[in-house]
């Protein structure tokens, strides 16, 4: 099988910091994989490339096939690529229902019925339990809440690859469990990159595991691997909390 | 931009609309000249509101675009004797291939140095109006003459001289714009437009292009700015210089910021105040322009959301 | 005249042009690099500058020179209190926001502008200046005030360098500007700071239009020319840059001599102008700045 994901040789420097090294990754269709690695490992960064927020000082990416690397942000999310902010990043000022409306309008190709974009706003919004919310201004929500409208805004764009950038940050215990099962459920259609500090949802929800360290990838295999590699532990499970 | 109904907000303009209209039969002939005149600013001032209001871009040049059309329909109508529909639609089109160019360059920076580098540009516009003296008459400005402001229809004609005329052309106008706006602000697009202003950086990851959006923003604005001086040109007989000054930059953002940015009747309601404002002042005072600068103050200090934005907060949610 | 001679007295006047422009240029750069303000009323504080020095020296009677003096004391502290109420009152209560603050100061423009032009009125009034001494060159004769505006200059700029560089002041605003929330953290009084930069900034202009006033004249609308040039100044010298400030305003000052040799001065402005707006959009750090900060 291809890979949806790959990129070749990948590196950005920040002044005289390589933020991220020479990266060589690959992430098959329908994974779940979690990103790894103590503070300052490069992983936003590397995350950041991938969706195209910012532009790599060499090496490629390549998404389903495609050379992608020329490409800007917004070109990408077109492609499938949908990425969730770190911090919470919602129109605070805007109705929950125009949140999702965002997406939702401009995945339609049929840019005319007045009812795609509710029902496809709804769907999404149900699907993160947020439905009874829609005409609340999002700013009114609680922090968990706007976390899962974030969710709910990279699910309308209908991605084939959903970034997840700590998602799980923040979060009550109980939001964390149901936390896990929305992203079990996104799964099903899309393939989803999770950056994540919480190593009990990471070894919960991840099929594969990529551990950074000081901008290069230090190990990945299956969270059993992970677990049980030497030169992680020393590296982050033994010096950095969950 | 809630999910309410669209009649009342569409019921609300209609009855804007026909108040105008009712107006005009019962105004005394001091105040129905003058709110011809607010009327056609207030056409500039949504144009500005466009821009300002609903992409969050606040620029110090649009005197540039009103002037564009101003100059635009004036010039035609005075060196090329053309008809007055063939010279509205040169100072529209004069207003939006400015604002193309203008849009592609000035919208490189953001922030303060968008302000800047349109304030620069609207300025250099200004100059080259004042340098190219013999055609535009410089700052003594030129006549457009009464003879060639008449609008022909086969046999009958309009004089657009005539208050009655210039009162419903400037209404007609107003109300194509009026309507135009209230559809784009509550369309999808309309959307986009106050997502870029909420957060730009979002907006892209939402995978939108902003700045073809914030392009086509610009260009919409400007277009709708050079109508409104086409319009004042043929109306009121006059191109002069003075409507391409920094001071025409900064009016508009007057009227807007004390109507209610991103309010789509604010334009209308802050020309109407402060016009009124500084012709009941200006019985005391020829500085008008110290009222301009207080009014500009204390709105920021004490009013950001101007008269119909702080209705909306308080009263009117529905308001678009 | 050869054509030495003439560049010389070309140079010469530049030069002056120069080192007024670099006084007021350094008051918006300083304002607008520690506290991120565009001060549009930076001009018309200029104008009060002149108008004031007008005001002073007339209500002083005896040699012009008593007058003068007094009105380059007394102007610029006089611009400066106005500056400090102007920044309590107005700018602090906008929490310096970018975007409202330059809203702010249009409408202090105009307040300013049409409060002169209320009290002082439309004239253009000279000012006498405090000495008349003629320098002889070998090749004409130059007027030896405008050689001390030149002197002057210089000096004011030489110790606002050094009270910025070497002064625990200048520790201080250099702080406020690199990072004012880690500064306010080390217990920096970000605040005063600011309010002392908008009144020095203002003190800056007022005092390079004391120093013009007397071979030019004061005006209510004096304040836009140098406005503009300033804006050019600290454009194309770099946001914020000092030394780029200085640069520029050089550059400015002697090409404005030469440029309008061969154009007209309105062309010579649109020229300007749109060569200024065009380093903005495609080249925001200056054309002396560096690409960080």
């Amino acid at each position: 099988m291809m890979p949806l994901l790959t990129t070749k040789g990948l590196s950005r420097n920040f002044g005289g910091l390589r933020a991220v090294d020479n990266v060589d990754f690959a992430l098959m269709p329908g994974e779940i994989r979690a990103v790894i690695g103590p503070n300052g490992a490069g992983k936003t960064t590397f995350v950041s490339l991938v969706s195209g927020r910012i532009q790599p000082s060499s090496g490629m990416v390549v998404f389903d096939g495609a050379d992608i690397t020329g490409l800007p942000a917004y070109a990408r999310v077109r492609l499938g690529v949908a990425y969730t902010f770190q911090i919470t990043s919602v129109f605070a000022n805007l109705s929950v229902y125009d949140n999702v409306a965002l997406p939702v309008q401009r995945t339609l190709t049929d840019g005319r019925s007045k009812g795609a974009v509710r029902t496809g706003v709804m769907a999404a919004l149900e699907r993160t339990g947020l439905a009874d919310r829609t005409h609340m201004l999002a700013g009114q929500l609680s922090y968990g809440h706007q976390r899962l409208l974030e969710v709910a805004m990279g699910l309308a764009l209908k991605p084939r690859l959903l970034i997840l950038d700590e998602p799980t940050q923040g979060l009550a215990d109980s939001e964390i469990d149901n936390f896990i099962e929305l992203v079990r459920e996104i799964a099903k259609s899309a393939t989803v990159l999770l950056i994540e500090h919480n190593m009990p949802v990471v070894m919960h929800l991840a099929d594969r595991i990529t551990v950074f360290n000081a901008g290069r990838i230090l190990a990945e295999g299956t969270p059993e691997q992970i677990r049980a590699n030497t030169e992680v532990q020393d590296a982050y499970l033994g010096t950095t909390h969950g | 931009m809630k999910d309410a109904s669209p009649a009342k907000p569409y019921a609300l303009h209609l009855g804007v609309i026909a108040l105008l209209f009712a107006l005009s039969f019962v105004l005394p002939d001091y105040h129905h000249g003058l709110l011809a005149r607010i009327m056609v600013l207030a056409v500039f001032a949504m144009g500005y509101n466009m821009l300002f209001g609903y992409v969050g871009l606040l620029s110090l040049g649009h005197a540039m675009f009103f002037a564009a059309g101003l100059y635009g329909a004036g010039l035609a109508v005075i060196h090329l004797g053309w008809s007055v529909p063939a010279a509205f639609a040169v100072g529209i089109l004069c207003g939006a291939v400015l604002s193309l160019v203008i849009g592609v360059l000035a919208l490189r920076t953001s922030g303060v140095a968008f302000m800047i580098v349109t304030m620069m540009f609207a300025q250099v516009f200004y100059l080259v109006m004042l340098y190219l003296a013999s055609w535009t008459g410089g700052d003594q400005g030129m006549v457009v003459p009464q003879p060639a402001r008449v609008l022909s229809f086969g046999a009958t004609s309009l004089e657009l001289t005539n208050p009655t005329v210039r009162y419903m052309s400037a209404l007609a106008l107003f109300s194509i714009v009026l309507l135009v706006t209230l559809a784009i602000v509550r369309s999808r697009y309309g959307r986009v437009l106050v997502a870029i202003r909420e957060n730009e950086e979002r907006t892209k990851m939402l995978g939108y292009d902003t700045f073809s959006n914030k392009l086509a923003a610009v260009v919409v604005s400007g277009t709708i700015c050079a109508a409104s001086g086409a319009a004042y040109a043929l109306l009121f007989g006059y191109v002069g210089s003075s409507f391409a000054s920094v001071q025409y930059s900064i009016l508009p953002l007057l009227w807007v910021l004390l109507g209610g940015a991103a309010t789509t009747l604010g334009p209308l309601v802050g020309t109407l105040f402060m016009y009124y404002v500084v012709d009941i002042t200006s019985g005391y005072t020829s500085a008008y322009l110290l009222i301009v600068g207080i009014a500009l103050i204390l709105l920021v200090l004490f009013f950001p959301k101007g008269i119909l934005g702080t209705i909306r907060h308080r009263w009117l949610g529905w308001l678009p | 005249m050869h054509f030495g001679p003439h560049l010389l007295l070309a140079a010469l006047e530049g030069l002056v042009t120069s080192a007024v422009l670099a006084l007021t240029a350094l008051g918006l750069s300083l304002v607008f690099g520690v506290m991120r303000v565009v001060n549009v009323a930076h001009g018309e504080f200029f104008m009060l500058g002149a108008v004031l020095a007008w005001a002073i020296s007339t209500a002083i009677s005896g040699h012009p020179a008593l007058g003068f003096l007094a009105a380059l004391v007394l102007a610029p502290l006089i611009v400066g209190a106005i500056a400090l109420v102007a920044e309590r009152l107005v700018l602090r209560r906008l929490n310096y926001n970018p975007e409202a603050t330059i809203v702010a100061t249009i409408g202090m423009l105009y307040i300013i502008q049409q409060l002169a032009l209320t009290f002082y009125g439309p004239e253009a009034r000279p000012v006498e200046p405090p000495f008349s001494y003629r320098i002889l060159l070998p090749w004409f004769g130059y007027s030896g005030y405008k050689l001390s505006i030149i002197a002057a200059s210089a000096l004011l700029l030489v110790a606002t360098w050094l009270v910025l560089t070497h002064t625990k002041i200048g520790l201080v605003m250099r702080a406020t500007q690199y990072d004012s929330e880690t500064a306010q953290a080390f217990g920096i009084p970000v605040d005063r700071v600011y309010a002392g930069v908008f009144a020095l900034g203002a003190m800056l202009a007022a005092v390079a239009a004391v120093l013009i006033v007397p071979i030019s004249q004061a005006h209510y609308l004096m304040g836009q020319d140098p406005l503009l040039l300033s804006f050019i100044v600290v454009i194309i010298g770099g946001l914020g840059s000092l030394r780029g400030t200085l640069v520029a305003a050089v550059l400015i000052g002697l090409s404005d001599g030469i440029i309008s040799v061969f154009f007209s001065p309105t062309l010579a402005k649109i020229i300007a102008t749109l060569l200024v707006a065009m380093v903005l959009v495609f080249r925001p750090q200056g054309l002396f700045g560096t690409a960080s900060r």
